[in-house]
């Protein structure tokens, strides 16, 4: 069993954004060897303050993937800024494995430069180092971009920490509840809503893209699938049927989006061809089959269906057919995941009266619970399939968590009002 | 098609309480109609309006229909008046001690041709959320079913799911669960 050692640390990482609540990341539980990193506090030419601590930011990203164990300031032995300062037997002496300096110089009117350097203490040589030409509103963009090219260096795997996270919030009890669908950084900041009602907000969906969002609302007193530009706000009302219009869920090639509709009587999948709006039925049982998720290769749907009694996951191909069954283990499992690779499976398991985030590694056809919550659900995995975020509940309130796909490193993300649920990983942004 | 005896029993049965359940909805409009065309206070179908020109007073109109009119489906002793019928976990079926109270409001549709209901079909918060629309569209379903099984028409009956997206009760814990797997019956313009 792999050892687990409990770092409760608390990352305010909220910054007064007006009206807008932050989302606040407690990584609950960290991993033992994960590789010690020096992120220096970067050089600042400027006159005014420091607009913003690019290596805090670094160095919270890198210590959430569980992978890395940022250094603590005050245990750095020096805080060089430029390569020739840098004494690699004092780090060696300190213990880290990796030195990250840089500088941030001012270039124009809200413009600076970003200059980085990634180092191997052992073999005393550069790794890596670029320069960022950035706005002052990007600075943090500029700082999850750093990360991404460390942590891929080091690890060898696509970073992930320069992408978004939508979600539904709730806030308000009773007649006075109001839904918003959010979209925030991947480390909870900058929450930004581009939708709000007073009925409820179901089911994002990130086209691949990474432009658009689909999601249910209820706004006319029923369940209706729409589309958003996340950036423009342009938004265009797809389905509408009688009955249910939900579950959206987009092809890889963003042509395409498969949804649940109940038009010809029990929900049942289909595909609706974007460029004609034309619908193609996929199954057809009496039975409830909905959140259609796509294989990566785009020829084949996983979804949920309770044709044998209780849900399970089934796959079936985009053209119909005959359905095969994915999931064995327990009476519930739903709400399916898929990893960009097509290899894991995350899903709503039903356990004991509760509901976690189980994976089922179709190769090894090995099954595994990775959470421990009660009412855990809306599993999404990150683009680059390390982590999987998902919705849970702490003391009554919705809140979102994320776990890496090897169950050891947890973490938290609370707003600070209201609750959050259904967060949607969004695709890389190229 | 034949019938067995045991069907053509129920179904006379139901045509009784048809008749009875019809009897006493005219009865009660009658009563409202004739005795008291001004009520003040008492009565609580969905058409009162507050009367401008005097204060405190509420008038009743007897609706489009004219005559079957909101004191039928107002009367607290009629089945009628149980416009919230409640499900089992993960169950779609209607409840036994429900079966009267489903029947007697196919009755009074298919009374009332030009009455229309929405059944909404709700879930607790247990399981995921997209399965729970699905499984509060079947129950709304099922109680659709019952109620042209009385003579109601499709084109009365509308049905929406919300899923457990509109819980009737806060908390994760049985009671609230228990008042939130329900079916809503809503008159088209009645209040709830």
């Amino acid at each position: 069993m792999i050892q687990i050692r409990h770092v409760i640390l608390l990352l305010l990482l909220c910054l007064p954004l007006a009206g807008q609540a932050a989302l606040e990341i407690r990584i609950t539980q960290g991993v033992e060897g994960a590789l010690p990193i020096a992120i220096v506090p970067f050089g600042w030419q400027g006159e005014a303050q420091v607009p913003e601590d690019l290596a805090a930011i670094i160095g919270a990203n890198l210590h959430r993937s569980g992978r890395f164990a940022p250094v603590e300031r005050q245990a750095m032995p020096q805080r060089p800024t430029r390569a020739d300062e840098l004494d690699f037997p004092a780090w060696r002496g300190q213990g880290s494995n990796y030195v990250v300096i840089g500088r941030l110089q001012p270039t124009g009117a809200d413009r600076f430069s970003v200059q980085f350097q990634l180092f191997d203490v052992a073999g005393g040589r550069q790794l890596t180092g670029y320069s960022i030409p950035v706005e002052r509103a990007d600075l943090r963009r500029a700082a999850h971009m750093i990360s991404d090219i460390v942590y891929e260096r080091l690890t060898g795997e696509r970073g992930a920490f320069d992408t978004r996270v939508a979600y539904v919030s709730v806030t308000g009890q009773g007649s006075e509840r109001r839904f918003a669908l959010q979209v925030a950084d991947a480390d909870g900041h900058h929450p930004r809503t581009i939708f709000r009602s007073a009925q409820p907000i179901m089911s994002p969906a990130w086209g691949p893209d990474g432009r658009r969002i689909a999601y249910v609302s209820f706004e006319n007193g029923r369940s209706e699938v729409f589309v958003q530009n996340v950036d423009g706000g342009d938004r265009t009302r797809l389905a509408a049927f009688e009955g249910i219009n939900s579950a959206p869920a987009w092809s890889p090639d963003g042509r395409r989006l498969a949804l649940t509709l109940s038009r010809d009587g029990a929900p049942d999948i289909y595909v609706m061809n974007l460029s004609d709006r034309s619908v193609t039925r996929v199954t057809q049982s009496r039975s409830i089959d909905t959140e259609p998720v796509w294989m990566p290769d785009g020829r084949s749907l996983i979804f949920t269906s309770d044709r044998a009694g209780q849900p399970q996951l089934y796959e079936v191909a985009v053209t119909g057919g005959q359905p095969r069954r994915l999931s064995f283990e327990g009476r519930y499992n739903g709400g399916a995941s898929i990893s960009p690779d097509g290899r894991r499976v995350a899903m709503v398991h039903g356990v004991g009266g509760g509901f976690r985030i189980a994976l089922l590694d179709r190769q090894t056809r090995q099954f595994r619970v990775l959470t421990d919550g009660r009412a855990d659900e809306a599993p999404s995995f990150a683009p680059n399939g390390s982590m999987i975020i998902y919705a849970t509940s702490e003391r009554g309130r919705g809140i979102l968590a994320a776990v890496s796909v090897d169950g050891r490193v947890h973490q938290r993300l609370v707003l600070q009002e209201g609750e959050v649920r259904e967060p949607a990983w969004s695709p890389f942004r190229d | 098609m034949r019938s067995s005896p045991v069907i053509s029993r129920s179904l006379l049965f139901v045509l009784m309480a048809i008749v009875l359940l019809t009897l006493g909805a005219c009865a009660s409009v009658d009563k409202t109609a004739t005795t008291d065309p001004v009520v003040v206070g008492d009565v609580h179908g969905d058409d009162r309006a507050q009367d401008d020109r005097y204060p405190g007073v509420e008038t009743t109109p007897l609706g489009r229909d004219g005559r079957l009119t909101a004191d039928a489906l107002s009367d607290p002793s009629s089945p009628l008046s149980q416009r919230v019928i409640y499900f089992e976990f993960d169950r779609d079926d209607v409840r036994a001690d429900y079966v009267d109270v489903v029947a007697a409001h196919g009755a009074y549709l298919a009374r009332n041709a030009q009455t229309r209901i929405r059944l909404e079909g709700h879930t607790d918060e247990r399981g995921t959320r997209e399965y729970n629309l699905g499984l509060g569209e079947r129950r709304a379903q099922s109680v659709r079913r019952m109620l042209m099984l009385q003579g109601a028409s499709s084109d009365q009956i509308q049905v929406i799911s919300y899923g457990e997206e509109m819980p009737a009760a806060m908390g994760s814990n049985e009671q609230a669960w228990q008042q939130n797997r329900r079916v809503e019956l809503i008159y088209e313009g009645h209040r709830r």
